[in-house]
């Protein structure tokens, strides 16, 4: 078989093995300090664990009112979908993509990518289209941006409380909790871990290629 | 570093910037298919440097606008009142509000700018094969790869003032044309870092080293 431990530093392309380290070490690149590997300790169990959680935050999140207002008389609700769509109706239709694309579908993405990855995982060899997910996740990872919303969300409220009542919803404390749930999901999980035992989209090349090293 | 431990593209290998896997390319072509997941191969990422001027370009186009047009206009019956984003940061100003008022600052007004000159030093240094200073500049480039995505707190602050506030006839919040240059220069910015590859600030390095020609792929 070829040699998986053998890489090179994603960050300055130098060439290095991988030595296997206690669980909760990593293993950085000698020469720009990149971090290559995390031995997680029970990896796939936690990241489970981590993962169904905030997917039941998400959809509470996503389906009940997260800031409420009371102001002479008049009261009013909004989600963060309906951000968006007050955003359309204003004529801002691109602004409103781009905050429905970071604030739900992204880590929607993220979440489900994840869940997908760890059933097919459940069987002893993944099947191909396990790594077609796999690698679309450091995509729906970089443009998931809830953490950056619920500032954008405390900001709003300091702005608004000089001239209404504020009334925080129950998806805002959900938000709060998932923030953190998406990041130790994301730090509990090993890509290395899985990519080592994922069907080859070319199975047979990984014989040819152990001859190709020991040339 | 010492010569014994050359680059995967000294060694004529690339790597997957999925899973990792290193491959020997067909002989003479520069581009590969990942055997394991599939994924494109290339030595390094397609036209890096031209890509990352181009998006800093329409990024720094779009800044002047974003901070010059109104974000958000309050409409209430004593009339219309646009605020910049500026404006928005001084209105925000206050004895409570000002921890507040300085994150907002951070991130629409100092890390977008930070990031187009940060990511323009990037590119001069590598184009003229600069070997000096290299873990500096790859901490640079983690750090703006790590900001960036915080400068979208305006765009969030925007939506949800805006979606509050619609206490017609009294008092409503619509959002500005401002609204739609800050977020392109966050989009922009955030491909720029995307497509710039990290891997070539230690190419003149290697190449020094072994005394070969970096070859750009």
């Amino acid at each position: 078989m070829e040699d998986a431990s053998l890489i090179a530093c994603p960050h300055c392309d130098l060439m290095q093995r991988i030595p296997e380290v206690e669980p909760g070490a990593s293993v950085r690149c000698p020469r720009c300090d990149k971090e290559l590997w995390r031995h997680r300790e029970d990896s796939f169990n936690r990241t489970f664990a981590l993962t169904l959680a905030s997917l039941i935050l998400y959809i509470i999140a996503n389906s009940v009112p997260m800031l409420g207002l009371t102001a002479v008389g008049h009261e009013a609700f909004t989600t963060v979908i309906g951000g968006a769509q007050q955003l359309w109706k204003d004529g801002q239709q691109i602004v409103a993509v781009l905050v429905m694309f970071v604030a739900v579908i992204s880590p929607g993405l993220q979440i489900g990518f994840l869940m997908l990855v760890l059933l097919g995982c459940l069987r002893e060899r993944p099947p191909a289209w396990v790594g077609l997910l796999l690698r679309h996740i450091p995509f729906t990872r970089t443009w998931s941006m809830i953490e950056v919303m619920l500032i954008g969300v405390l900001v709003a409220l300091t702005k608004i409380a000089d001239y209404a009542t504020v009334i925080p919803g129950i998806a805002l404390f959900s938000l709060f909790a998932l923030v953190f749930l998406l990041a130790s999901m994301q730090s509990c999980f090993d890509p290395r871990e899985v990519w080592s035992r994922i069907e080859w989209a070319e199975p047979e090349a990984s014989t040819i290629k152990s001859k190709q090293y020991s040339k | 570093m010492s010569t014994s431990t050359p680059t995967a593209m000294q060694e004529g290998l690339q790597s997957c910037p999925d899973c990792g896997l290193l491959s020997r390319p067909a002989s003479g072509a520069e581009e590969g298919r990942c055997p394991r997941c599939d994924e494109e191969l290339v030595f390094r990422k397609k036209k890096s440097l031209q890509r990352t001027i181009a998006f800093l370009a329409a990024a720094a186009v779009c800044y002047i606008p974003a901070n010059l047009l109104p974000v958000m206009t309050t409409v209430t019956s004593a009339g219309r009142e646009s605020d910049t984003i500026m404006q928005g940061v001084v209105l925000l100003w206050s004895p409570t509000g000002w921890p507040l008022s300085l994150i907002v600052l951070f991130a629409s007004i100092m890390i977008p700018s930070a990031k187009i000159v940060g990511l323009i030093h990037l590119v001069i240094s590598v184009k003229r094969g600069s070997i000096r200073n290299n873990i500096q500049r790859i901490r640079l480039y983690r750090t703006i790869d790590i900001i960036g995505r915080w400068s979208m707190v305006d765009v969030f602050v925007g939506t949800f003032t805006v979606a509050l506030i619609q206490l017609q006839p009294l008092m409503s919040v619509e959002p500005g044309p401002g609204l739609l240059f800050f977020a392109a220069v966050v989009v922009l910015t955030m491909m720029a870092v995307e497509s710039f590859d990290p891997r070539l600030i230690w190419d003149s390095e290697n190449s020094k080293e072994t005394g070969k020609e970096v070859q750009h792929a």
